[in-house]
């Protein structure tokens, strides 16, 4: 597999994959990050300057405090800081389960083994040589910088109409087929009839009538009825509880 | 059965757990006694997806709700703040007297030397030349100069405050560093050791050569025994850190630098405890020089028999965790 997901085994003997974080997103969150805690502290002391010398010294330990727990405390409590959230990461231990205090600390504190000799360069070397993307702190706390989800919602594919295939396909073209149904929301309409129209021996259709075309034949891959479609309400609730049930479809 | 029956017979239960989730998420906890089981009759939906091939799509959709529960049912509890008073009186002596093997190294590397460099200093009093460059051996000499309104500080830096927040960032710092760079192999925390015992080596045998005694002594002494041993404590750490990758025992390397690592933490808690008081007393106490010499030593000579009575005595009663 090209992409870089790992999976994790649960107690529930099913696994779970996360998407590790590469260097890039990595830095440049820290460079947010980075910017962030170079703004504060240049606020701090520009209005500290006020009360003379002794605001000299709150600023610096303002600045103790920032460059060692900032983030440490957004990792703990919001589970990522502000740059790694603009960049729609988070950090969690290696078995998936959410990052503690001490954890966070450290993988923090072992930043300055990670920066050596200059701009992260040990850190990159060792994300590089393990399959998690890991730096030395990351490695020695057993916590690791993850993609975080947006939260996903299914949606049902529009189009109407089901068609066979004119062919028997193998598993993996019907996976891929379904998946370009699915995936119409991403692609630009330029990009959806240019990957259809190369499956035209298939359908001997060109372009919108092509993408149409594949949209109907994933409807038929994932088993749909023809005719009028039944009413759908995801998220209407109803008086009868169905999470209280117990688990029917074993099979 | 085709992916699109399951979807619509499942998709009810789904959303309803999404919302459960995203209540329990943002700390509303009605309606947990559903999770437990709403969460593996999830996952066996997931692993139910994933045999049938239905759709990636589906799979990633399943597969966020199954993290988000994960992250929910497998919090680790974290007793930091809870047990603060449990971790002063046990944990952090019982963590210190468990690795001692590290803290005797650690001290020995800071320690000799600083004995041997005051030593060879009062033998050789030209030495201090070859190690300390001239201009810091003139701003250490006007810090503690008898005459100086203020001790220990430069003379432009003036105000208590401004000297506390100093000390945090700087000494808190620098024990962090000598904790952090033992992950290479022990060199770093070796290196920050040694170099912090010749430096202060240095500084002292050349202020007692020149005739600073007093000023010198009865300011670094107070501070002296929680900030040391500080530095000792993260020295330690760094090189257990080290030597857990360079004799990993039975462990594969990365296995046993996870458990020193893990090991390490009540220490640089601790550590991180110690330095805050001296840089408390250093600011606040050790710079004053009204107090009479007799009482500044007997202080300093408390802080010492304080520090080592609590890892010597302390939490002995309970068995370590």
């Amino acid at each position: 597999m090209l992409d870089t997901s790992i999976a994790i085994e649960t107690p529930e003997g099913v696994d779970f994959d996360l998407t590790p974080a590469g260097p890039l997103s990595r830095a440049l969150a820290y460079m947010a990050d980075f910017l962030i805690r170079l703004g504060v502290v240049l606020a701090c002391m520009i209005v500290l300057s006020i009360f003379g010398e002794a605001g000299v010294g709150i600023s610096l330990i303002i600045y103790f405090v920032l460059e060692w727990f900032y983030p440490v405390l957004f990792e703990v409590y919001r589970a990522a800081t502000p740059g790694k959230k603009w960049m729609n990461l988070i950090v969690v231990h290696d078995d998936g389960a959410p990052i503690t205090f001490s954890s966070s600390l450290l993988r923090n504190l072992l930043r300055t083994a990670d920066i050596l000799p200059v701009f992260y360069a040990l850190g990159l070397v060792s994300m590089m040589c393990n399959k998690q993307f890991k730096r030395l702190g990351d490695i020695a706390a057993g916590t690791v910088v993850v993609r975080a989800r947006r939260p996903e919602t299914l949606t049902a594919l529009a189009e109407p109409g089901v068609r066979a295939p004119s062919v028997p396909l193998k598993p993996e073209e019907q996976k891929a087929i379904v998946q370009f149904a699915q995936r119409a929301g991403v692609l630009s309409q330029a990009r959806r009839q240019e990957l259809a129209n190369i499956l035209e021996p298939l359908h001997h259709e060109k372009d919108e009538a092509a993408v149409v075309n594949l949209n109907q034949m994933a409807n038929y891959l994932l088993g749909k009825t023809p005719g009028p479609e039944p009413v759908r309400e995801p998220f209407a609730p109803e008086p009868s509880s169905s999470i209280a049930q117990p688990p029917e479809e074993r099979q | 059965m085709k992916q699109d029956v399951f979807e619509r017979q499942q998709q009810h239960f789904w959303s309803e757990y999404a919302v459960l989730l995203q209540r329990l998420e943002t700390g509303d906890t009605t309606g947990y006694r559903n999770f437990a089981s709403s969460y593996r009759r999830l996952c066996q939906h997931l692993s139910v997806a994933r045999h049938r091939s239905y759709s990636p799509h589906l799979i990633s959709y399943l597969n966020d709700l199954m993290l988000r529960g994960h992250q929910m049912l497998y919090r680790r509890p974290s007793h930091f703040w809870l047990s603060f008073l449990g971790f002063i009186r046990y944990d952090f002596p019982q963590a210190v007297r468990a690795n001692q093997q590290y803290v005797w190294l650690a001290s020995a590397l800071l320690y000799l030397p600083f004995i041997v460099l005051i030593i060879a200093i009062k033998l050789q009093p030209d030495l201090v030349n070859l190690v300390l460059d001239p201009h810091d051996v003139a701003s250490y000499e006007a810090m503690y100069d008898p005459t100086s309104e203020r001790l220990g500080r430069p003379r432009e830096a003036s105000t208590d405050v401004q000297m506390f927040g100093f000390y945090i960032y700087n000494n808190i710092g620098i024990a962090f560093r000598t904790f952090a760079t033992g992950i290479l192999y022990t060199l770093g925390s070796l290196f920050f050791l040694i170099y912090n015992g010749i430096h202060m080596g240095a500084v002292a045998g050349h202020l007692t050569e020149i005739g600073y005694t007093e000023p010198f002594w009865t300011f670094v002494i107070a501070h002296g025994a929680f900030e040391l041993t500080a530095i000792v404590f993260s020295g330690a750490a760094g090189i257990k850190l080290g030597f857990s990758l360079l004799s990993p025992g039975n462990l594969s390397r990365l296995e046993s630098l996870k458990r020193s690592a893990k090991a390490c933490t009540p220490i640089l808690f601790g550590m991180v405890g110690m330095l805050l008081i001296a840089a408390f007393i250093e600011a606040f106490w050790s710079s004053d020089h009204t107090m009479p010499v007799a009482v500044k030593y007997s202080v300093g000579a408390v802080m010492w028999a304080l520090v080592t009575c609590y890892f010597v005595f302390s939490g002995r009663v309970r068995e370590p965790r």
